[in-house]
């Protein structure tokens, strides 16, 4: 065998069987459910009479529908009775048809699906992961195979223990050099995505490499991997190294004993061989990255914070220059406004994205000491997960929130999609931690500005976009409302 | 599934590019534990002028009369017309399920998201792809043409225009098999039930941990 790229090494290790064609089908280790994309799958093995392949791949969660305060009350804390008829269906169906793990809502492990699997354990180096949403790609950050399916294939997966699908081909993006202070890898995969542009990725799956990548920590390599599918590939994944061992060790759901040391032995062998063949290769400079703010209502329209809302006119491709046109009505913007005298209504820190303890730490230095300017209606924490919230609260992150006028809410999905009341009005603008400033995206008419949390941070204290970088220390105090 | 071989019908213009998910059915209908009824839901935001609710009566909502769809002309349309990568961002399979309860039976553009791809075939909504080029111009004959239909032939892989003019398309040979018989997918994985035993019982040898 010649020298292989990692996506290939985890497509072999996971190939049972092939059609002339090319048609595949490959073996599913993780299988994450929710409660949104769920319940017609399990509907579908029950009219069919089909039994579940393997209970022990399934790890579930309610996640989307479930609010991010009022728990006290229980199931009732739920208010909108179709959201929690939801939730319910998902605790009978795991009832009936059984899980390895189960997180409900309320339970104190309970979180966004994608922070959970990595933080118990349930997602490990060299696994296939799959889950019925598209930000799966997050567990590719261990050096896994993971993307997001459909209820179709969520149901194909429980029925088969396979899914069916066709190779991608391999893309390998390199991050050379240091990436600047105050600059993270939020920063790094939105100006991935303005570089790719949203279906630059299509067809592929893409590998993060370079000495930038190498030095992010685990989370940042999970946000990296976590928006892959906003540059339209479905997987994205990062070599296994130290920090990929050193996270996983003693994880609940983590090989223990000799088991662990063969399991160890085998994940160092997840890299890229020297010398694998990529369909395509892109190199960046991390150096060169400054911190990125989207302006429009797609990923790929994302400029620096010392850049300007684009002017249509420039653009000569007719189809983007409309684009351009209606991103700016829907966004109530200017051409060639500067992104730093945007005012946000809302900040949303949290999401799939950006809710892990180290995006909490980065948004609280910038908090620390400050306070959320009078003009920001609303600044919501929402911790990825219950272990997260614990954490953070352990390390006095909620009081430096809650000083700095910051809510702090219980873990879940919340304002990144808006499916439980946590959402924009019509014509609100948000800077927030998320993955899409679709139209609609956080609440009906909603405008949303993607940014990393110390960003998000910077502009709940100052009331509008600005280079954290100019924050200086986070002691340094900064007029409110300024 | 119903098969698909043959179908014909009124073409709707939709000229915008990266069409997400989000757009074609909006989250609030996600909470719907059900497999039908996103029909009338299908570009919500887009279509309607007041918010829709999930089990809202949408028969009395004010139209958005700039809206594509909502346009006398296209009343009925069954094959939608639109930009590249269409159907991009969320994996919800809502999203076929919407266009395909609210009549649409095929949807051409020069390219699609893969997630979007894959739902939209498991249930027999056809995507075509076409050069951008080709497209370009199937824009601008359809809104010049009031009335403007398209055959589309899957066994064939064409299209034929009002004026008679045939354009072939490429699909994946599994994807037009299944289509063609509307086969289910599970069923013919299944059949492979002892390939797939075989390789668990290697995959647990080499990496006994995932089945612990």
């Amino acid at each position: 065998m010649g020298a292989r790229t990692l996506y290939q090494k985890l497509w072999d290790s996971h190939f049972v069987h092939a059609d002339a064609d090319g048609t595949a089908l490959i073996y599913i280790d993780r299988h994450l459910v929710h409660e949104v994309t769920s319940p017609q799958a399990y509907e579908g093995l029950k009219l069919a009479g089909r039994k579940q392949w393997r209970v022990g791949s399934v790890v579930a969660t309610a996640d989307h529908n479930t609010p991010t305060r009022g728990w006290e009350r229980g199931m009732a804390g739920i208010t909108d009775p179709v959201s929690r008829l939801q939730v319910e269906t998902l605790d009978k169906n795991i009832g009936e048809f059984g899980a390895k793990v189960y997180f409900p809502f309320l339970d104190k492990r309970q979180g966004i699906v994608h922070v959970i699997g990595p933080e118990s354990g349930a997602t490990l180096p060299g696994m296939t992961v799959v889950c019925g949403d598209s930000h799966t790609s997050t567990h590719g950050a261990l050096g896994a195979l993971a993307f997001g399916i459909g209820t179709s294939e969520v149901e194909h997966v429980l029925a088969t223990q396979c899914l069916v699908t066709k190779k991608s081909k391999a893309m390998q993006i390199r991050v050379e050099g240091e990436l600047g202070f105050g600059v993270t890898a939020k920063d790094l995969i939105l100006a991935i995505i303005g570089k790719l542009g949203t279906a630059g990725g299509t067809g592929y799956a893409i590998e993060f490499a370079g000495s930038a990548v190498r030095a992010l920590s685990m989370e940042g390599r999970m946000t990296m991997c976590n928006m892959t599918i906003e540059a339209g590939a479905r997987a994205g994944m990062v070599a296994v190294d130290d920090k990929t061992i050193a996270y996983v060790k003693g994880r609940d759901m983590a090989p223990k004993g000799a088991q662990w040391d063969a399991a160890e032995a085998y994940w160092r062998t997840l890299q890229s061989d020297e010398g694998a063949v990529f369909d395509k290769v892109v190199v960046l400079d991390a150096a060169a990255i400054k911190p990125q703010v989207t302006w429009g209502t797609s990923p790929e329209m994302v400029t620096t914070v010392d850049g300007r809302v684009p002017d249509p006119a420039q653009e000569k491709n007719p189809v983007k220059r409309e684009g351009i046109e209606r991103a700016l009505a829907y966004m109530g913007l200017t051409a060639n406004t500067p992104v730093t005298e945007i005012r946000p209504d809302i900040v949303f820190i949290g999401s799939c994205t950006n809710s892990r303890i180290e995006d909490l730490r980065a948004a609280a230095q910038v908090a620390k000491g400050r306070h959320v300017a009078s003009s920001i209606k609303q600044a919501l924490v929402v911790p990825g997960s219950g272990p997260v919230k614990a954490q953070a609260e352990q390390e006095g992150l909620d009081k430096i929130f809650l000083a700095a006028g910051f809510e702090w809410r219980e873990p879940g999905c919340s304002m990144c999609l808006g499916m439980n009341e946590d959402q924009l009005k019509p014509e609100e603008r948000c800077a927030s931690t998320s993955n899409r400033n679709f139209e609609g995206r956080q609440g009906a008419r909603g405008r949303t500005h993607l940014v990393s949390p110390a960003m998000a941070a910077a502009a709940a204290v100052t009331g509008h976009f600005v280079d954290v970088r100019e924050l200086g220390d986070a002691t340094q105090p900064v007029r409110s409302g300024s | 599934m119903d098969k698909f071989v043959r179908r014909e019908g009124l073409v709707v213009p939709l000229d915008r590019a990266n069409v997400d998910t989000d757009a074609i059915i909006p989250k609030q209908f996600l909470k719907s534990i059900q497999r039908s009824g996103f029909g009338p839901n299908l570009f919500d935001e887009w279509r309607y002028l007041d918010r829709g609710e999930p089990g809202k009566d949408n028969t009395g909502r004010p139209l958005n009369p700039d809206f594509i769809l909502n346009q006398p002309r296209y009343r009925g349309a069954t094959v939608l017309l639109a930009r590249e990568n269409f159907g991009c961002g969320s994996s919800r399979e809502h999203a076929p399920w919407a266009l395909l309860q609210d009549g649409f039976q095929a949807v051409i553009a020069p390219s699609f998201a893969d997630i979007f791809y894959n739902n939209s075939f498991k249930n027999g909504l056809l995507l075509i792809t076409l050069a951008p080029a080709v497209v370009d111009a199937m824009f601008k004959e359809v809104e010049g043409a009031p009335g403007y239909r398209l055959a589309v032939d899957l066994e064939q892989q064409s299209v034929t225009t009002p004026s008679g003019k045939v354009i072939k398309f490429e699909i994946d040979p599994f994807r037009k098999h299944c289509l063609l018989n509307g086969l289910d997918e599970i069923g013919l994985t299944l059949a492979h039930a002892d390939k797939i035993r075989a390789f668990e019982g290697r995959h647990q040898q080499v990496q006994p941990w995932l089945f612990s």
